[in-house]
């Protein structure tokens, strides 16, 4: 790979510190060069051209002049800026907690073309505002399924058996569900309903368009997203820092 | 490492050290305040680090709208040529400065000390929107005007504020958003082209 003075590259901001007076450190998400970072200068200026495109969750053209640590940005036009997104309370919860899983998963400078596309159409989903739980659980999945963490639904994952419709349980340590059998040789396991399970299994096999159809009862929902929790928290070693502020969102009457 | 001052200079060290952790000042800035003020009389230094310690001594929160004060309520609060029945909701202290430089609001204020930050883990409990909840319940007005940051923390705590307020059923603006004065369109960003055409007015 030649080593360009300058370059460009599509890129959705996720996340952004401050630096000094007027600048900010950002992390952009790409489709080939995976995670980066970038020094904006001035970009916290109140006559800054840049600001409004490289805000957080936008989608822009990003152009860079390499540096000796940091590469900083040059440049920045919006593709797309997902206002409908922001200007949504629920919304842009959802997007907060969609970019910290990706911080957390990914590792700088590592190529996912198709975690790139996930993140994308996931953006433009959410945005859409309909059916989000399942959006998110589709999301969920489809990560891990990238990072190489994909969890098995298909069989117990100790002894390899179909499941029973019998009780079931899902082991984060194993990551996939534990048969009833099995069920005492694992540490710390969850209960999961057999609803839970197909629709689990249904959502990795399938594609974002056919997931946002389909209609599952809030109880579902929630049972899914105890799951995954308890998951991603186990495989990050830590509590992700957005979910408490979407369960403080849909706890308000 | 940077050229020290001379092993039995601790002190001076200790100076440039202290300067060096201000917002802004480098180790150079740092180096050339503290030669300064070691040539400087000692009344000027006296009068400087007097000023510093008694900044920190003699100012509190006020307990009202949480702007930085002497007096507890602030020159603000306790005023009665302000228009009481009007509060403006804002992020930081030095915000309240900008706007009273206008000349142009003469109603009350609350500071939340921050905006809702998910990524960074603040969330409206850590900010001071339960005691602004308070304060209108117990007192009602008229109007609340959000003037948090156009950012997308300002603009997610507006929509909160917004969320958790109305209940209460004041009514509750949002300052104008768009083009900054001084701007050219074709440099300006969607959003904010978008924000400016929907709150057009007549000329």
């Amino acid at each position: 790979m030649s080593r360009m003075r300058n370059y460009q590259t599509e890129a959705v901001i996720i996340k952004k510190v401050k630096l000094g007076e007027a600048d900010r450190i950002l992390t952009f998400y790409t489709p080939q060069l995976g995670k980066i970072q970038g020094i904006a200068r001035g970009v916290r200026r109140p006559k800054s051209k840049l600001a409004g495109h490289l805000e957080l969750f936008t989608y822009s053209t990003v152009s860079f002049a390499r540096g000796r640590n940091l590469d900083t940005v040059t440049g920045s036009q919006t593709i797309d800026s997902f206002f409908s997104l922001k200007n949504d309370l629920e919304l842009t919860s959802c997007a907060f907690y969609i970019i910290e899983l990706i911080n957390q998963f990914t590792a700088d400078n590592i190529e996912n073309y198709r975690l790139f596309q996930l993140l994308l159409e996931t953006m433009r989903q959410v945005s859409r505002g309909k059916n989000i739980g399942v959006v998110l659980r589709f999301f969920e999945l489809h990560l891990l399924d990238l990072v190489g963490y994909r969890p098995r639904f298909d069989c117990c994952i100790a002894c390899k058996q179909n499941l029973e419709p019998k009780t079931n349980y899902f082991s984060p340590s194993a990551g996939g569900v534990i048969c009833s059998c099995c069920a005492s040789t694992q540490p710390a396991l969850r209960y999961i309903s057999a609803n839970a399970i197909k629709v689990s299994k249904w959502l990795l096999e399938s594609n974002l368009e056919m997931a946002e159809r389909l209609r599952i009862d809030d109880e579902l929902c929630k049972e899914m997203e105890q799951i995954m929790r308890v998951y991603l928290s186990y495989l990050l070693e830590r509590e992700l820092r957005s979910t408490s502020w979407m369960d403080t969102l849909n706890s308000k009457p | 490492m940077n050229k020290q001052p001379s092993p039995d200079l601790g002190t001076l060290t200790r100076l440039i050290q202290e300067l060096n952790r201000l917002p802004g000042i480098g180790l150079k800035s740092a180096q050339r305040i503290a030669y300064f003020l070691l040539r400087a009389p000692e009344e000027q230094t006296k009068l400087l680090a007097e000023a510093i310690v008694s900044v920190k001594r003699e100012t509190k929160l006020c307990s009202v709208c949480f702007n930085v004060t002497e007096g507890d309520p602030c020159y603000i609060c306790q005023s009665d040529r302000r228009d009481r029945t009007k509060v403006c909701i804002v992020e930081q202290p030095q915000d309240i400065v900008a706007m009273e430089h206008t000349g142009i609001y003469y109603g009350l204020y609350h500071v939340l000390h921050g905006a809702i930050a998910p990524a960074e883990g603040v969330s409206a409990n850590d900010i001071r929107i339960m005691e602004l909840l308070n304060r209108l319940r117990n007192n009602p007005v008229d109007e609340v005007i959000l003037a948090t940051n156009t950012n997308l923390e300002g603009e997610h705590t507006a929509l909160y504020l917004k969320k958790v307020i109305m209940p209460l059923g004041i009514r509750i603006t949002r300052l104008a958003r768009g083009l900054p004065f001084g701007s050219e369109l074709e440099y300006a960003d969607d959003v904010t082209l978008t924000r400016a055409i929907e709150g057009r007015q007549e000329l």
